[in-house]
Formats: structure tokens, sequence, C-alpha cells
């Protein structure tokens, strides 16, 4: 968890344009009045306004997360680059890894101006202080397992990407749009590796579903509990636009009448579409294991979180090198 | 006031100090594009910058041209005093000219139809 007093802005504050809350002859709650007037109208805020410590911090620990998920999403898929079935699958999945690396970096770069530097973000990491997404703690058992993340883990955190491109803290919501672009490619890259499977041998159309079943569990989980909208802060400062439920919800109707439609199944009796609702009805999830695994006790948890450290170590001479090389002409 | 925000956020560095700042990166799409803001990149000098620059803005051929520059080179002016001044500016945009009322009391006086659609017509 960050402490909200280490965070120190590390721009410095600027009058934009008739924003009252940059107003530095206010006092506190006058600016903070100001600004929550301003947030909750569908104002923007940029890296160099005024800002409550309550936004900064709640927007930085937002962003870490997000940032440390992409950062730990890479290891499940490059356990499989070597194994890649033909080149071209093997340039997608690499080409792939360098993406969610690169989304890693540009979200770190967003979280650093809020004022964590990103070394401590990554010690955080490393110590478990932090959290990364649940489905980055399962194992990778089979080829089947990279389609059906690079379409269906992909495609439930872009549901959830596509409504922060609208975020109030306006660095992260251009990193969106930077990012949501580039998501789409994996999910095209995962459908097809899917459809490929599904229409081949009887071997390959069991192993995408037996991948099928054991991922919809931690999918399901993985936009969270449902909230209420009025307690959740990231709502109130519109970093966030959706609650837990309506991604879920939007995720399964985009998607499940596309599994459905290759003849694949889901393991849970219970799904459907219910008309008299519009809402999808579903077998609760199981919050326990969400709550188990997102602490680091995944099944892959702790293996994960080493290759990280050992990683760190191994490339620390890298990071000094670039800090020791003389100044090229700037 | 919004003077040179950027400017003051770092202190120059010198040569051998090793940090790492951050660079802001300009990327055009394609020719005749204007530059537009893509993001920035931490690095200690402008050789690993454009290396950067390059690895997160330009690796899938989304970009034809990249500038690079320290954030700390880049001058803020964000003064409302100097940019948005609250004096009637609307003698500077075509917005501020209406004369539908006056144009008909001209057609009324002089008897003439009013012309059909004209998109030039101010
Ligand atoms: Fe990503
Ligand atoms: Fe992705």
């Amino acid at each position: 968890m960050t402490d909200p007093l280490a965070l120190d802005p590390v721009l410095p504050a600027r009058e934009r344009s008739q924003l009252p809350f940059n107003d530095a002859a206010l006092d506190h709650d006058e600016r903070y009045r100001h600004f929550e007037e301003h947030v909750t109208g569908g104002g923007k805020v940029e890296a160099t306004d005024w800002m409550p410590d309550e936004y900064r911090t709640q927007v930085l620990r937002f962003v870490e997360m997000h940032a440390n998920s992409e950062l730990m999403g890479v290891l499940p898929e490059r356990e499989w680059i070597m194994r890649a079935p033909t080149l071209r699958r093997k340039l997608a999945l690499t080409a792939k890894v360098q993406d969610e690396v690169g989304h890693a970096q540009l979200l770190y770069r967003v979280a650093e101006d809020l004022g964590k530097p990103r070394e401590a973000m990554i010690q955080d990491l490393l110590a478990g202080k932090t959290k990364f997404h649940n489905v980055f703690h399962y194992p990778t058992k089979s080829w089947a397992d990279i389609g059906i993340i690079a379409w269906l883990v992909d495609a439930a955190a872009i549901v959830a990407q596509q409504a922060l491109r609208d975020s109030s803290y306006a660095p992260y919501a251009r990193t969106m749009r930077k990012i949501c672009w580039e998501e789409s490619v994996h999910i095209m890259h995962g459908r097809d590796v899917v459809v490929t499977m599904v229409t081949g041998t009887p071997a390959q159309r069991a192993s995408i579903q037996e991948a099928l079943d054991r991922w919809w569990g931690p999918l399901m989980q993985m936009h969270g509990p449902r909230s209420d909208r009025s307690k959740d802060r990231d709502i109130h400062w519109k970093i966030k636009a959706k609650t837990s439920e309506e991604l879920r919800q939007e995720f399964l109707g985009i998607y499940v009448p596309r599994i459905w439609e290759l003849g694949l199944t889901l393991p849970d009796p219970n799904l459907g579409l219910d008309p008299a609702t519009g809402e999808w009805r579903y077998t609760e999830p199981d919050w326990n294991e969400l709550r188990r695994v997102v602490t680091n006790h995944g099944p892959k948890s702790e293996e994960r979180l080493q290759f990280r450290r050992d990683n760190w170590a191994a490339t620390q001479w890298v990071r000094d090198a670039i800090l020791a090389a003389p100044r090229a002409a700037a | 006031m919004g003077e040179a925000a950027g400017a003051v956020e770092a202190e120059p560095v010198d040569e051998a100090a090793g940090v790492l700042e951050p660079w802001e990166v300009f990327r055009q799409e394609k020719d005749g594009d204007p530059m537009r803001h893509g993001g920035s990149v931490m690095a200690p000098d402008a050789t690993l910058a454009v290396h950067y620059a390059r690895e997160m803005y330009g690796r899938r051929q989304e970009s034809v041209h990249l500038w690079v520059v320290r954030r700390a080179d880049i001058h803020d002016l964000a003064d409302p005093d100097l940019l948005q001044p609250p004096l009637d500016r609307s003698f500077k945009k075509p917005g501020g000219y209406v004369m539908r009322e006056k144009l008909a009391a001209a057609r009324e006086a002089s008897g003439q139809q009013k012309p059909r659609a004209n998109k030039g017509d101010r």
C-alpha cells in the first residue's frame, strides 16, 4: 500500500487556465471543494494540477495495480514463446509480450509523475506489498491456454480499459487510448488461435474446451465482487466509470455468444441471459478463491514473483550501465 | 504564475550524474500531419531517450517521425491573464458578426428576395 504522505508532487504546480483549485491563495478546504466540483462535473486533471492527497493516492493505487498486472501478466504467456507451433505464432506471441511490458512502462511513467518512484513500485511488487490481477497467478498448461488468455483475458481487461479512456486523470486516459489500440490486436491473435484449434483435430478442439473450462472461474472473478456504486471512491473521483458488475455484464454480453458460436460450452449450468431483466445470470463466482489468489496465495504466485526477483537482480547491471554511461550530447 | 513550469523541475544534470529524467515524445503519424504529444520516457540522455521513444511509440510502424524533448527544456504557459483574458474578443472571430436581422431589414427596404443557399454567404 502506498502511504499518501510519501507522495510529493514531482511536477511543479501550475495555474491551468481558470481552474480555481489551482489558486494557491485559497485554503485547502476551498481548493478541495473546487476540485471535487470540477472532477465530479466531468473535468479533467493534469499531472501539474493541484489535487487533494486522497485523489493523488487513489489514482496512483489504481494505475500502479494496473502497471503491475501488465508486467506480471506476460509471465504465463512468456512460457510458451519457445513452444509456439509456428514461426508466425511465435512472432505474434513475442510481439504481444513486448506490448504488455510496454504497457507496464507507460503506466509506471504515469504513476511516477504522481510521486512514487519506479524503483519503489517494483520493490513493493516484489515484496508482495502491492497486487496484480488474479488471472496472472495461474499456470498455463497447454498452447490452448495461450489462445484463451489472449482472447478472453485480454477481452475482459479491454472492457475495463475502454471505460478508462475517459478517466478524470487525463494522463491515464490518454495512455489508455494508446493501450486499447494495441490490445485490440491481442484479442484478434487469441481469437485466431482459438478458432484455428476449434476447427482442427478432435484433440485440438478438446484442448481448447479443457482450457476454457479451467479459465472460466478466474475470468468470472476477474472484475471483482459487486460493489456499491455510491461507496466506490474510484467512481466518485471518476477515475473509473463502471462498477465490477457492469464490466462483467458487458464482457458476458459480448463474449458468451462468441464462445457458444464456436460450439464450445461454459462450465456454469446457470449461465444465461435473463430475458426479463436483460442481465446475465450466473453461478456466484468463488470470491474466496479471488481473495486467496490476489494476496499471492495462488498456484503460481510465489513462482512468478520469484522469477521477477531473480530477473530484477540479473538485470541490475543493465540499470547500472545505463546510469554510468557517459552522457551523449543532449 | 504559469511561467516555464517544466523548466523548474529538474536541476541541470551534469555530465557524470547519471540521473534518469523524463523526456516528452511527440509523434507524426503520417507525412503532413502535425506532431502530436505521445507520452514520455525516462532516460539519462538523448541517445537512450530516442531509443526508448522508438520502442514505445514506433515499434509497429505507427509513426513516421518522432521528436524527443527533455521535459525540463519545455517552457510552459498557462497564465489565464495572458491566454484567457476576460475581455470580449468576439471581433476576432467570425461568429462575432451577427447580421441576420440587419440583412432582413435591408432586403425588406430594397424589396429583394433572400438568395438561394450560398455556403460562402457571410
Ligand atoms: Fe496490456
Ligand atoms: Fe493485451
